[in-house]
């Protein structure tokens, strides 16, 4: 039992216990706890086993730098892996380790530390690469460990974006972004204060220091009351900056916003400037097993004191290379707390360092070689720095300061530069790479005095006002001389915790010649994972710099990536989740779909569409030939409103159509269409569809569902980008006109019964011309186009008309034995007719002439995109010779043949010459047919070609033509 | 998430953008062109380091098809170096 808590003192409540579990156990904390405080008040010391080796770990800090103790959530809350410095504690609270099985003090994992110096950085890419890493990865990362994902998801509640804008935005509540957010707010700016902290005042919260001869927090108190009256201040506490983007453009996460049911808001904010003053870090000193329970960081010895009234320890050593641990000191002995020694590695300490605790034994020039004790820290091992007799200390808590890191990983996510500072031996904000400033300790303004200077004068610059009066606040002007390691250390000494990176490891990195900074990241793993080396990896820099003979500048920093501390998925995701992220599209038919019990298909783009209507007992092939079989002896009736629908209106359409298709538009006179090929520049087959002419000046145009988004882009950019001045209008109408389309032999007769003022005989209304009336007495445009080979009546009306329409429609249809029919038969339909389909027998490869279809290569128009392109593609590769072309196949036997499967010369094991494309039960045929893509397969026709699936077995296949059933298209004319 | 402005509606995100690529050189006469030329024309898309005009469609807003000159070191939207790059 190490630590223990205070009587009173903190800035928790001590009349209100809250119960936790830790490990299974029972315990009681205070309401103002972190998780780790109330296990040190608890007097718990070893709460994880590390990630490689399996080192018994304590707690080391205080908050987000926190590197070793990570537990996992259970119950409501379960998450895993989270810092047990920044989890409030809550009544109830399930907590465990990670990384240990069964407890953290009998941890069967930890046999691996008695291997652990066979384990040095890159052992296992070294050991496991034969044959691949992958295949070891796995078992690898399990054995690592850390927490798992939550089984069961947490809580329950929601996530919710917001989006924020502000003339500036301040990162840190501490006391340089309150000075600034004051400056700023007071001068009229629109201002975000965005805190990640339990409660404002940064570093404040931590120490005890006054500020114009008050106690500091009543400062913190009366800013926070000031910003919260004025109008345009949104001050956010528990919400993390999390990232920078281009332009000022950053992420925030609200972690405990104050509405009920919300878990976290995400902001997405767009500031005119940016202040960081995010503080600064305080960094270890690598010594030998300075990773025992019981070494802690300095600062956050002072924040458990002070602000958690618990004292981390009962003697107490400090161990220093800086003023900033003296006032540790002092705070630990005004709490009533002993401390043996304070061990600096300084020569000369600065008097007014001394000052602060004169009843101490100071022992300048000396520095800690180890550490000792097994689960917890018993003593220290201390020698001078320039070498000399050992001696023991007795001690349960070391207290470490290594110096100070400002926080400059949002600043340098925005690209801003970094400046090695010799004086303060840290890396310093320099230029700022878009409309950002740091102020206060995060700009290396470490004293008190300094860092309000600093928070007012950089946001007077902004605001473009006078600097006010900075409040007096004393405090110690910070002086260090920096100590990277220690030479004399005995055992391993960790730089990053958390990954278990030692000296040693890096100096083999650079032994191995990964010698910059990002190579020994990635090498060591030093600076990965939860904490991203908040710690310890300035510590690497120096060790780097000391190893290779140059200054820490020269070796620079690794590049600061997003996320400061980790998010959650959630957060990210909000409320774009299923239906809220991707929405179905629905026809007004969709219901009457569902309600006839439809298996419903994603027909591309969203759009929802029934794939076929299975009566009961029934299987879906003998739904789909059923269906199938009333197109072509019957009739049937399907929804065909997701295509893709442009109305193009003008002087210039025509003009404009004959660039963007392949064959000539402008020739249609009004009420006819033409179908048609829409290439890209570089010849590839973008979409096909039909383009009807109005009347003059407007036309109609069809893409297919599921690119018709795709091709809208295409059209407006060929328009403004390459014909500006062209008189064209391009409107989409996708959602305008819906359709239902009858098709069979007696589709006129349905029309017929429903009853029209359309002239429906083929002399008058031919195939592929439209005729603007009525139909079943709603206003109606009909179009005779055909994509089932069958006689067709495309019947369009306005939305509000269609579910009137298909009613109507049944009901003309019933006598006919009209059935609706769904894309699997649509499919069925167009593939025995060899039309073809966008994505099965269309990919980046094949040319209109490999499709049989050169007529829509228009030899009259001396340019239209993709013309020159396909020229000089045919004419480089032989004039066709050897390229894929489109042809039947008919299994021999008679088979099925999955789509996709590749056809081998011979059926052999070698190159494939072509795949099937589709394949299908024909009604007509009675047989099953399907399409192929076959090298040279246009003058392979009579011949057999083979089949070979995977495994090995060869289905022969009869080439044939591509179209198998009228191939005079005497029924769609009809 | 870049800030781009929109000449019809203003500074707007990226979001409501569609990206459209570098812009080219204006499309030739193929007629005056040869097989050569007419495939550099067609494959050779800038990619410098440093400003780049491309053009971008504001899909999500007034479908206008813009311009902008981004620096792609810094992402920087800048304006139109005088020697035309």
């Amino acid at each position: 039992m190490a630590g223990k808590r205070l009587a009173k003192g903190g800035r928790i409540d001590h009349d209100r216990p809250l119960r936790f579990t830790f490990n299974g156990r029972a315990y009681s904390g205070l309401a103002g706890d972190t998780l780790a405080s109330a296990l040190l008040a608890n007097g718990l010391r070893l709460t994880a086993r590390s990630f490689k080796y399996h080192r018994p770990r304590g707690i080391v800090g205080a908050g987000v730098e926190e590197p070793s103790a990570l537990v996992e959530l259970t119950g409501a809350d379960a998450a895993g892996n989270l810092q047990a410095t920044t989890v409030p504690l809550t009544d109830g609270l399930e907590a465990r380790s990670v990384n240990c099985w069964p407890s953290p003090a009998f941890d069967l994992g930890a046999v691996a530390q008695l291997a652990g110096r066979f384990i040095p950085a890159g052992f296992y890419y070294k050991t496991f690469k034969w044959p691949n890493w992958q295949l070891y990865a796995p078992a690898i990362r399990r054995a690592a460990g850390l927490a798992a994902a939550p089984r069961t998801p947490p809580a329950e509640g929601r996530y919710e974006a917001r989006y924020g804008h502000c003339d500036l935005l301040i990162a840190g509540a501490g006391p340089a972004g309150l000075m600034a957010a004051q400056v700023a707010a007071r001068a009229g700016l629109r201002v975000m204060i965005v805190d990640e902290g339990t409660e404002p005042g940064g570093a404040l919260l931590s120490r005890r220091l006054q500020i114009a001869g008050a106690p500091a927090l009543q400062w913190v108190e009366e800013a926070v009351a000031e910003l919260a009256a004025l109008p345009d201040v949104i001050h956010l506490q528990q919400a993390t900056v999390w990232a920078c983007r281009e332009h000022n453009y950053l992420m925030a996460t609200e972690r405990a916003p104050e509405r009920p049911g919300l878990m976290e808001r995400s902001w997405r904010i767009r500031a005119g400037h940016v202040i960081t003053a995010t503080g600064a870090m305080e960094r270890a000193i690598p010594f030998g097993n300075n990773d025992r329970p019981g070494v802690m960081l300095a600062s956050a010895v002072q924040s458990y004191v002070n602000r958690y009234a618990v004292l981390p320890g009962r003697r107490a050593v400090i161990f220093a290379n800086n003023n900033s641990a003296y006032a540790v000191a002092a705070d630990l002995l005004a709490a009533g707390g002993q401390v043996v020694a304070i061990i600096d590695s300084r020569a000369d300490v600065p008097e007014a360092a001394r000052a602060l605790v004169p009843q101490l034994t100071v022992r300048a020039g000396h520095v800690v070689i180890s550490a000792h004790g097994a689960r917890a820290l018993r003593g220290v091992r201390i020698a001078p720095l320039a070498g000399g007799p050992e001696e023991t200390l007795a001690c349960d808590l070391l207290a470490v300061s290594g110096g100070w890191n400002p926080a400059v990983h949002l600043w340098s996510q925005s690209r801003s530069t970094l400046r090695y500072d010799e004086a303060l031996a840290a890396f310093l904000p320099d230029r700022p790479a878009q409309a950002f400033s740091a102020a206060g300790a995060a700009a290396g303004a470490f004293a008190l005095e300094d860092a309000l200077r600093s928070g007012a004068e950089v946001a007077a610059r902004i605001a473009n006002v006078a600097v006010p009066e900075i409040p007096d606040a004393q405090d110690l002007p910070y002086a260090i001389a920096p100590h990277w390691r220690v030479e004399a250390a005995r055992g391993k000494a960790f730089l990053d915790l958390q990954n278990d990176v030692t000296v040693d490891d890096v100096h083999l990195a650079l032994r191995e010649g990964y010698s910059d900074v990002e190579l020994v990241k990635r090498y060591t793993t030093a600076g990965m994972g939860i904490d991203q080396g908040k710690t310890g990896n300035v510590n690497v820099i120096g060790t780097v710099a000391l190893a290779r003979g140059l200054e820490p500048g020269a070796v620079g920093t690794t590049t600061f990536r997003a996320p400061w501390t980790p998010v959650s998925f959630g957060a990210i995701a909000g409320m774009r989740d299923g239906q809220l992220a991707l929405p179905w599209r629905h026809t007004p038919v969709t219901q009457w779909n569902l309600d006839r019990g439809a298996v419903m298909y994603e027909a591309g783009a969203r759009w929802r569409r029934p794939g076929y209507f299975p009566r009961p007992g029934e299987t879906m092939q003998e739904a789909v030939d059923r269906e199938c079989r009333a197109v072509r002896f019957g009739v049937g009736v399907y929804d065909g409103s997701p295509l893709g629908k442009f109305e193009l209106k003008g002087r210039c359409v025509g003009r404009f159509l004959d660039f963007l298709y392949s064959n000539i538009m402008s020739s249609l006179t009004p009420g006819n269409g033409r179908y048609g090929l829409m290439l890209s520049d570089d010849g590839l087959i973008m979409d096909d569809g039909v383009c009807f002419r109005l009347d003059a000046g407007r036309w109609m145009i069809s893409t297919s569902t599921g690119h018709a988004e795709a091709i809208h882009s295409h059209m407006e950019e060929q328009l403004q980008m390459r014909c500006p001045g062209w008189n064209v209008l391009i409107t989409p109408v996708t959602s305008q006109w819906t359709n239902a389309t009858i098709c069979g032999p007696q589709a006129r007769a349905v029309m017929e019964a429903l009853g029209t003022d359309i002239d429906l005989s083929p002399e008058a209304f031919p195939f592929m011309s439209l005729r603007d009336g009525h139909v079943a007495g709603l206003p109606a445009r009909v179009v005779r186009v055909s994509f089932t080979g069958e006689l067709s009546f495309e019947v369009n009306v306005a939305p509000r008309h269609m579910r009137e329409l298909w009613d109507r429609v049944m009901e003309a249809g019933a006598d006919f034995g009209i059935l609706p029919v769904g894309s699997e038969a649509s499919h069925v339909l167009r593939v025995e007719k060899g039309f073809l389909s966008l994505g099965h027998e269309v990919d980046g490869t094949v040319d209109a002439h490999d499709l049989g279809m050169g007529w829509v290569m228009s030899r009259k128009k001396d340019d239209y995109l993709g013309k020159r392109a396909v020229a000089i593609r045919r004419a480089g590769s032989h004039g066709g010779a050897g390229r894929r072309e489109l042809v039947g196949v008919l299994p021999e036997p008679d088979c099925p043949i999955p789509e996709g499967a590749p056809l081998t010369p011979g059926g052999r094991r070698e190159a494939t010459e072509g795949f099937v494309t589709a394949c299908v039960w024909s009604v007509v045929q009675e047989r099953w047919v399907g399409l192929a893509l076959l090298e040279n397969g246009h003058a392979r026709q009579g011949e057999t070609a083979y089949v070979r699936l995977k495994g090995g077995a060869v289905i022969p296949v009869r080439v044939s033509a591509p179209c198998h059933y009228d191939p005079d298209g005497q029924r769609l004319r009809s | 998430m870049l800030l781009i402005t929109c000449p019809f509606c203003g500074p707007r995100n990226e979001s409501e953008f569609v990206y459209g690529g570098p812009v080219k050189p204006p499309r030739p006469d193929p007629a005056t062109r040869d097989d050569a030329e007419w495939t550099e024309w067609l494959t050779h898309v800038p990619n410098p380091v440093g400003p780049v005009e491309e053009q971008w469609w504001h899909a999500r807003g007034c479908g206008t098809w813009l311009t902008i000159w981004r620096d792609t070191r810094s992402h920087d939207i800048v304006g139109a170096p005088h020697d035309g790059g």
